[in-house]
This record gives structure tokens, sequence and C-alpha cells, in this order.
């Protein structure tokens, strides 16, 4: 049996074990027949022509891991930002760890879908949110909306800020073989508030995982909302995160993602405007090597006038990686005087690393602003005689030229310890000690 | 300190020095001139080991070593320094951190230990009172969002920093205010002894007035077809460099 099928003949025995109200339950099954007659994307689709799930989905995952799997925060202190507070939320294995957890319901709720999916006094929400801006049509999606049942649940109510981070935090044990997990975020973010959260998928050992990830952040007017995606997993971890976004007038969301790590990543980034004098920053910063595979897949749907949206992607590759970039901007008749940027600069450093980059562009106001530019080359050899003439070795040079390249995306970082966090990351990955603390 | 004996070089097909030979000892200030496209720069970049020239006859050496074999660090590291034309912009790494970096391998290189932080920030400080750079500055990423003026007085500090044995300033006078140039002047005559020598490379006689050359020298067309002393360098101001040309055709 598929993986396809598996999970189709799961899913009763999957809907019997939660508590489901009439409305979840149609909600569901409308997105298991979606997923049922278009299955897993295949590189025929042309959004899916670069990342191939094939050799992933040969693996015989298990659906429902087994509830209880314990880890000891000491094992896993380092993937959190433990140099500061913050509101955590932790699932092993796809279950919730409340003595990993840091929730809270004082002023803000920060806490389980599952809870709010199940409890009445929540309905009303997620009549409104859930499933609300997510792609009915994607199939990864409505798979992920099928099994919906546990992830983190965030709302920040109207003029509320949250007073630290929101850690979302995803391990998986291996202690299954191998093991699908389908996380599902809903993020609420009230008029005028403020949020911070960072968001990471860690598997603790070698054991395959295929996570499917669905996230659906809803900024009202003028709310702030920061992303932070850190994708530093094991060579065995697959990870296909979908991400809608919902803005209404005058908010700012920002999603900045982090790959380094992982076997298979897909980012499907998706950003819908839904009033005036928004502000949309998707930023990326992608270092790979081996045969690790990134595509960042995003759109941006300007839909009203006076709005701006940026992106800024660097990839850097080397040996046999495989990154992707497609960047789509859509434009509507009545979204005039829109700022659509884009940029995505990549570097190839070895002759078997491929970049496909491909910006999209549909434009259907006459008065807009709009650019894109992807460029891919080698390092800047100027640049390198520069600090070769002041005595920086070869092996430095490059990888201060590589930190510099990325540094525009580092700077858009706006928790310090995070910012340092993913520096030292960076610094890791390009292989060398630098002659100071970047 | 620095021989160069019947150079050429070339980028791709194109020569673009035909036979330099150039002395020059501990102590000496020269000057390079020349229009623009004789090769001025080119000679600089060479001598600094950049690998996209090639050298196909000729030698240079510093204090009788031979350098052609050596990595642009390597001759980084036995003194050479050239004070770019158009310095590069590095982003998210400080003017600090960069000399920190720079003078480290510099010192591992030729067998020291690393300079400990306090003597750091104390050369630091003397250093950018020399060149009347605010420490504010020292902080900002490399040559990012500078203007032409604080670009070239940071290549300055840089040299200041290093203590190369060979300087080469390559028009290192552009985009100068007199102000600035007064500033870069003062300092490069205040780390001038008769231990290291320097070559000014210029188009204009102007920093001369500043930086007085022991030797002039005048390049065309990939050659060194005239040497004489400073007063060389006011006739070339003076009259350009066509009657040169002549005298060459003639």
């Amino acid at each position: 049996m598929d993986l396809k099928e598996k999970l189709i003949s799961s899913f009763m025995a999957f809907e019997e074990r939660i508590d489901v109200h009439a409305e979840l339950h149609d909600v569901r099954t409308a997105a298991l027949k979606n997923f049922e007659n278009k299955g897993f994307p295949s590189k025929k689709e042309e959004a899916w022509k670069y990342t191939s799930l094939n050799a992933v989905l040969k693996n015989d995952f298990t659906v429902f891991p087994k509830q209880e799997n314990e880890i000891q925060y000491s094992d896993v202190k380092k993937y959190f930002l433990h140099e500061i507070d913050s509101y955590k939320i932790v699932f092993i294995d796809g279950v919730f760890s409340s003595h990993l957890s840091a929730t809270t319901h004082e002023g803000i709720d920060v806490c389980l879908l599952s809870s709010a999916l199940t409890k009445p006094k929540y309905k009303t929400i997620i009549d409104t949110y859930f499933n609300q801006i997510a792609n009915k049509e994607e199939s990864l999606t409505s798979l992920n909306t099928a099994f919906a049942n546990e992830g983190a649940y965030i709302n920040i109510p109207k003029s509320k800020i949250a007073d630290r981070p929101i850690e979302i935090m995803y391990f998986s044990t291996g202690n299954e073989a191998a093991l699908l997990v389908q996380p599902r975020n809903l993020i609420i973010v009230g008029e005028n508030a403020h949020v911070q959260i960072i968001e990471r998928h860690q598997s603790l050992n070698e054991n395959p995982v295929l996570t499917n990830s669905v996230t659906e952040i809803f900024a009202q007017k003028r709310a702030l909302v920061d992303v932070y995606k850190i994708q530093n997993d094991n060579l065995t971890a697959n990870l296909i995160d979908n991400t809608y976004v919902s803005q209404q007038e005058e908010s700012s969301v920002a999603v900045n993602t982090f790959s380094f790590g992982g076997n298979l990543t897909r980012n499907n980034l998706n950003f819908y405007h839904f009033g005036e004098r928004i502000v949309s920053y998707l930023n990326g910063i992608t270092i790979i090597g081996e045969k690790q595979h990134v595509d960042h897949y995003t759109l941006v749907q300007h839909a009203t006038p006076n709005c701006e949206s940026h992106q800024d992607y660097k990839g850097i590759f080397s040996d046999r990686s495989t990154g992707v970039f497609n960047g789509k901007i859509f434009v509507e008749r009545e979204a005039q005087k829109t700022n659509a940027f884009q940029k995505s600069n990549n570097i190839l450093l070895s002759d078997k690393a491929t970049i496909n980059a491909k910006p999209q562009l549909e434009i259907f106001a006459d008065d807009v602003k709009c650019s894109h530019g992807c460029t891919i080359g080698q390092l800047d050899e100027t640049a390198m005689f520069y600090m070769q003439q002041r005595g920086i070795p070869k092996k430095e040079a490059k990888a201060l030229l590589m930190y510099a390249f990325s540094n525009a995306v580092i700077e858009s970082i706006k928790i310090p310890e995070l910012k340092q966090r993913i520096t030292k990351i960076i610094a890791t990955k390009l292989g060398v000690k630098m002659g100071f603390d970047l | 300190m620095l021989s160069i004996k019947n150079l050429h070089a070339s980028i791709g097909d194109k020569e673009i020095l035909k036979g330099i030979n150039l002395e020059v000892k501990a102590g000496e200030i020269h000057a390079i001139m020349g229009p623009n496209g004789a090769g001025k720069s080119t000679l600089a970049s060479i001598i600094a080991g950049n690998e996209n020239y090639e050298v196909t006859e000729g030698e240079i050496s510093l204090d009788g070593e031979d350098l052609s074999e050596l990595a642009p660090e390597e001759r980084a590291h036995k003194g050479v320094f050239l004070s770019f034309q158009y310095p590069v912009e590095i982003p998210g790494v400080s003017v600090t951190n960069f000399m920190r970096t720079a003078i480290n391998e510099t010192r591992k290189a030729n067998g020291l230990e690393e300079m400990p932080a306090n003597e750091m920030l104390k050369v630091i400080r003397e250093k950018s009172e020399l060149l009347e750079i605010d420490r504010k500055f020292l902080s900002r990423s490399l040559n990012e969002g500078f203007s032409g003026g604080e670009k070239k007085r940071n290549e300055i500090f840089q040299m200041a920093m290093l203590e190369p044995k060979l300087a080469i300033l390559d028009e290192t006078d552009s985009g100068l205010d007199i102000d600035a140039l007064r500033i870069v002047a003062n300092g490069v005559n205040k780390l001038k002894s008769d231990k290291n020598a320097i070559v000014v490379i210029t188009h204009y006689q102007r920093l001369l007035d500043y930086i007085v050359p022991d030797f002039v020298h005048v390049l065309l067309n990939g050659k060194i077809v005239k040497s004489g002393d400073a007063s060389l360098a006011l006739e070339l101001e003076e009259k350009g460099y066509d009657w040169i040309k002549q005298e060459q055709e003639a």
C-alpha cells in the first residue's frame, strides 16, 4: 500500500480518535476528497517542476505516531533561544509536550490547536479563521487539513503585544522507523497587536521524517508580525512548509526563512492583501551542500492599492545541492500604486550545484512599481583580491564574502539573540573559523 | 627593496605592460605618472599579485625574493600593500573586525601570536587619530556607503595599521577634496621611514605637492619612457603628456 492509500484508508480511524464537530468533519472530508483526486504533486505539475517527492514518498511512513515519547530539556536546550525568556509550544512526534512548553492564556493565547478545535469557547474563532486562507485546491494543504489536529494556536487580541518571542518547536525522536507529521498552526494577530514567532522542525536522529506543515496567519489592521523559520535539520528530514498569510490594512508581516539543513525542503509561502497600505516582507537565506534541496515557492497577491511587498532571497549552493526560487507576484487591476520588489541572488560554489530561479510577474494594474532581479554567479573576484591583498587567506576571504553576501537578510532579524544564533550557524556552515566574532 | 625587471604582462590577448624596469630602495618615494590607459593600475595590481593578469616575461622581487609564485595574501604577509583606486564594499563586516582579521592573519603567517585585544584597540585609536577618523566610523561596515574620500582615507588607515614595507597608492588622490587630501598625505608622510618605500600612482601632480617624490617616472603605452626628479611632475602638469609622446615618436 503506498502512502496515499495508507492515508486515505486511515482517515476514518483518525476521525474516530479525535473529537470533531460537524462543521469540521465537513471541512476535513472535503479536503480529503481533494487530496484523493489530486494525490501527491509530481514533476509534471508546473509548480513542482524542479522538486520531486518520489524518493521521499518511498519511505514506509508511520502516519500516527505512538502517544508518549518523552525527551529531556537538557538534550534539546540548544535548539531553543535559551538566552532569553520565550513562550514555547513544543511537540514531540506531533504530540504536545506540556513539560517542555511554556504556554499562556494571560492576555494572549499561546496554546494548542487541538484544544481550540474542540473546546466550545473557541468555536467562533475556528469557524471564522480555520482553513479560511489556506488554499483549498492545493493537495498537500488539503492533506494537512484532513488530518489537522495538533499544532500551535496563537491569538494576540487587539492592541496587545506579546511580551516575548513565541517558539514553536516540532521534535521528532526517531522512535518510529519513518514518520509523517502534519502540524497545523493558526495564528491570529489582532488590530494593532504585535508578535514575534520562531518556528523550527528538528529530528533528533537519522530516521527519515516527512513534515507537511500548514500555517495560517491572520494579521488584522495595523498588526505587526515577524516570523522566523529555522530550517537546520538532519539530512534525513524532509519538510513541506505551507504558509498562508492574510493581511488587513496597514498591517506589516515579515516571514524570514533560514534554510541550512534537511534533505528536501519546500517552502510554499503565500501572501494575500485585503486592505490598503499593507507591507509584506519575504526574506530568505539558503546555504546548503551535499545533495540537499531547497525550493522557495512564493506568491504575493496584490489585490488592493498602495501596498508594498519586498522579497529578498540569498542562496549559496555547494557540492551537488540544488536550489529553486519561484517568485510569483500578482497585481490585480484594482491594486494601483503597488510597490512590489523581488530579488533572488545566488552563488554557486561548485560546478555540480544547481539553482533554478524563476520570477513570475502578472500585472494587471497600470500605475505600479514592480521589479525583479535574479542573479546567479560566483564570488566577486575583485572583492576576493581586495581581501587577500590585506593578508586574509583565500579560504577566509571566501567565507567573509559569503557572510557579506547574506548580510542584508541577517540584518532583518529583529531579535538580537536570534541574530547571533543565525550568524553562528552561518559561520559554521561556511566551514571557517573567522578571526573574530561576527 | 622592489626590483622589477623587463616585466611584460597581458590580460587575455592584450599586452598591457611591455617591458617595465623599476628599482625602488628603502626610504624612497616614487611617483608613476601617465595618461589613462598607460598601464599604471595594471602595474600596481600585478605587483600585488592580481591573478587576472598573466605575467609573460620578466620578474618582480622584494628584497631579493621572487614574488611571482606567491598568492596576493602571501605578498601582503611579506609587506606589500596596495591602496585600491576603488575599494570594495564588504557589508556586515566592520572596519575594526576586518582590520583585526587582516592583522592577525599577517602575524600568524609571520610566526607571531595574535595581537592582544587591548593592544589592538590602542593601535586602532592611535592610527585613527592620525587619519582624523571618527571612532564611530570604525564600527561601520567596511566601505559600505562611504563617500569617495572616506574610502580613500580608510585605505590609508589600513596601511597605517598594517605598516607595510612597500605601499603602492593607486590614484589615492582621486575623489578627495583638498582637506581630505591634506589629511591623507599627512598620514602617508608620517608613516614614511627609511625602512619602507612608497610608490604613488597618479594622473595629476596635485598629490605630489604633499607627498614629495624622490623619483618620477612616466608610464606610456606599457613602458616607462622617462624618469626624473620631482620637477618632472611639474613639467608634466604644465605641458601634459603630448610632448613626451612626440619625443617618443621622434
